[in-house]
């Protein structure tokens, strides 16, 4: 098991390697440039060639590779140009900001989207099912933005439920040690920060785990029905044991299979960040920066933040890797 | 064979399916047998005859969904059929198991054996921790399977099929059952193992004095287990005889041509097998008359007419109007 994490963690070595290789050409091959969107349409020729010698874009690419792979691995991208702040700094800011809206929106989505779909194949072809069936698909099909703008003004504008916009009230006064404003207020003691953090929460998890959501409850709900007609399950039945013990037992534990891939993925798309949900609730998170970083050319921004995310995406898929093993002996890694 | 009150009797049970939009399938229709303590009976059949439907109505296992069960089905003169579902819970895997046709899918793949077999023991005998493990370690090893404690930590993928059936019947007897069902047990297994595995259901019932219901289509199993046996053809009893009666003489030509399909290793070399003509999808609706015309050579004009009755004929019961006669041959 050791071997096989050690193993896997390994692999992310080539992985980003191969990654930085291909963003670095892609970033460089895009037309314009950080001192041409730093200075504007009309800059002149000699302004771009000063900004760019100061960044040391003038050099080669593969000089210029060199450079940033041998800081990165000292987990130094250089400095944003926009902002100007080491890129670390940014990543220390926004990272916990879409860590905790991501968490968020699973908690939303799985705590939600598997007592649905179980329920709604218990109750084949009910109203409950239907229900669930037809709302699932509308989460799918609905646009994020458009749900992200329609929840903010029924729930935050007109009912005045939850707060329209940002991570916390300002005129809370809040320390925060790890950046994720839930915790902070818990470790410190701040519990009405806590509880703040957690209304601005409220909406855009909604928001964001709509979709992730809508797939569980499908995905749980097909599964389910297929394992209440699997053998072992009438042997359990046979055996007379509550019907607790063989929904818990028998059934959920063999039909979350395939839902624990399908919030894997999930999870790794939300860990990329939400440029849709964090514009519309101005959240400061890591997709709305890079979604600026991009219209502002921000190599080291984005070079960065999606080296980091890459690595994010391969450990959560090592993690249920690792967890599809716990529950699944037959394909237990050794 | 006892004398004493029966164990299970079933009354004229009756399973229809319906689906929406669809046709009413009667899958069993007025069965009624009984099962005595300590007796072996088969259900012998092919498929499609509700045998398994049977054993399934009497377990209660059938699903609510588009199914009617009528008839009765007393169990210590409880009606089974009528029984609230908590009642229903405490008698299976308990008074009555059931052994399932294939051992492959009827584990549960992510949950240790041990736990599997643990799990009856802590709902019917309220037996936990180190008992229920030890407890369930003795009854592997009962049932043949050795190194038991380790066993119990394996996962049912790592267990061979005759291992995964013993470990199936380990869990059927654990809480000692009255009355065992055995639906087609060795069918999904290799036909050395098939003999094993009915050679220790014979001794595990014997030992324990439990009721069996085998249900097969393999009349050599019936041949060494059973006491009774009840020959189904298209959801109804078409002969009921003791075995000694059933194998020296059938009377019915479906039972007759069951036996007659039998390869034997007494037969010329070379000489023909003899199935049954047609097949089991063959069948006329028993309000028709009798479903097997279609594929009797005994047919006579009368049996289309109207379903013919189970009568007593011969020393046992029988559902035919012209049934095979001493004289006439067993096409063998």
């Amino acid at each position: 098991m050791l071997k096989f994490v050690v193993r896997r963690l390994f692999q992310l070595i080539p992985i980003l390697l191969g990654l930085s290789v291909l963003l670095f050409v892609w970033l460089r091959a895009l037309p314009g440039g950080p001192a041409q969107a730093l200075l504007g349409e009309r800059a002149t020729a000699e302004s771009v060639a000063r900004i760019e010698s100061l960044y040391g874009l003038n050099e080669p690419w593969y000089v210029q590779y060199w450079k940033f792979i041998s800081a990165a691995v000292r987990l130094d991208f250089g400095n944003s140009a926009r902002t100007n702040r080491p890129v670390t700094e940014e990543m220390m800011r926004t990272f916990p900001a879409t860590l905790e809206l991501a968490v968020a929106a699973l908690i939303f989505a799985v705590g939600i989207g598997i007592p649905l779909g179980y329920y709604a194949a218990k109750k084949y072809g009910s109203w409950l099912d239907n229900l669930s069936v037809s709302g699932s698909l509308l989460g799918v099909a609905v646009p994020v933005f458009f749900l992200a703008y329609i929840l903010k003004y029924v729930f935050s504008v007109q009912l005045g439920w939850f707060p329209t916009q940002g991570r916390q009230d300002p005129r809370i006064d809040a320390d925060h040690p790890t950046g994720l404003y839930v915790l902070d207020g818990i470790l410190t003691g701040n519990l009405e920060a806590s509880w703040d953090a957690i209304l601005h929460l409220v909406l855009p998890a909604i928001a964001l785990g709509a979709i992730p959501l809508a797939i569980i409850v499908r995905i749980t709900r097909a599964s389910v029905l297929d394992v209440v007609h699997e053998d072992y399950v009438r042997t359990a039945e046979a055996k007379g044991l509550w019907e607790r013990t063989i929904t818990r037992r028998h059934v959920l534990r063999n039909a979350l299979l395939p839902v624990v891939t399908v919030i894997g993925l999930q999870a790794g798309l939300l860990f990329s960040g939400a440029i849709l949900t964090e514009t519309v609730f101005a959240f400061d998170g890591v997709g709305r920066f890079i979604a600026e970083a991009i219209s502002n050319r921000d190599y080291a921004v984005l070079q960065g933040f999606i080296l980091v995310i890459a690595a994010m995406y391969v450990i959560v898929n090592l993690v249920v890797d690792v967890s599809y093993g716990l529950i699944d002996p037959r394909v237990r890694v050794r | 064979m006892t004398n004493s009150e029966p164990l299970l009797d079933v009354r004229d049970l009756s399973v229809t399916f319906t689906r929406k939009g669809g046709p009413t399938v009667r899958a069993v229709d007025g069965v009624s047998f009984t099962v005595r303590p300590g007796e072996t009976v088969g259900l012998v059949g092919e498929s499609g005859s509700g045998k398994s439907v049977t054993s399934l109505a009497v377990m209660g296992l059938l699903p609510r969904r588009g199914v009617q069960v009528g008839g009765q089905v007393l169990f210590d003169g409880d009606d089974l059929l009528t029984l609230p579902r908590d009642r229903m819970r405490d008698i299976r895997g308990r008074d009555i198991a059931m052994v399932f046709q294939d051992p492959m899918s009827s584990l549960n793949p992510v949950v240790p054996i041990g736990v599997q077999v643990t799990e009856v023991l802590e709902r019917h005998q309220e037996l936990k921790g180190e008992a229920a493990r030890s407890a369930a370690a003795e009854l592997l090893s009962r049932v043949g399977i050795p190194d038991p404690n380790r066993r119990l930590k394996e996962y049912p993928h790592q267990l061979s099929g005759g291992m995964r059936q013993r470990a199936l019947i380990a869990m059927a007897l654990a809480c000692r059952p009255r009355l065992l069902i055995a639906d087609e047990p060795t069918t999904a297994l290799d036909v050395t193992i098939q003999a094993q595995i009915i050679e220790l259901l014979k001794e595990l019932v014997q030992d324990t004095g439990a009721s069996l219901v085998m249900i097969t289509h393999d009349l050599g199993i019936v041949a060494g287990l059973c006491d009774n046996v009840h020959v189904m053809y298209s959801g109804r009893v078409v002969e009921s005889a003791g075995r000694r009666e059933l194998f020296a003489q059938p009377r019915h030509p479906y039972t007759g041509g069951l036996l007659g399909s039998v390869p034997r290793l007494d037969a010329p070399r070379g000489a023909p097998l003899h199935p049954i003509p047609g097949s089991p999808t063959d069948v006329l609706r028993w309000d028709h008359g009798c479903a097997f015309a279609p594929r009797c050579q005994n047919r006579v004009d009368a049996c289309l007419d109207g379903p013919p009755p189970l009568e007593a004929y011969a020393g046992r019961s029988l559902r035919c109007l012209n049934p095979l006669t001493e004289s006439e041959e067993v096409s063998v």
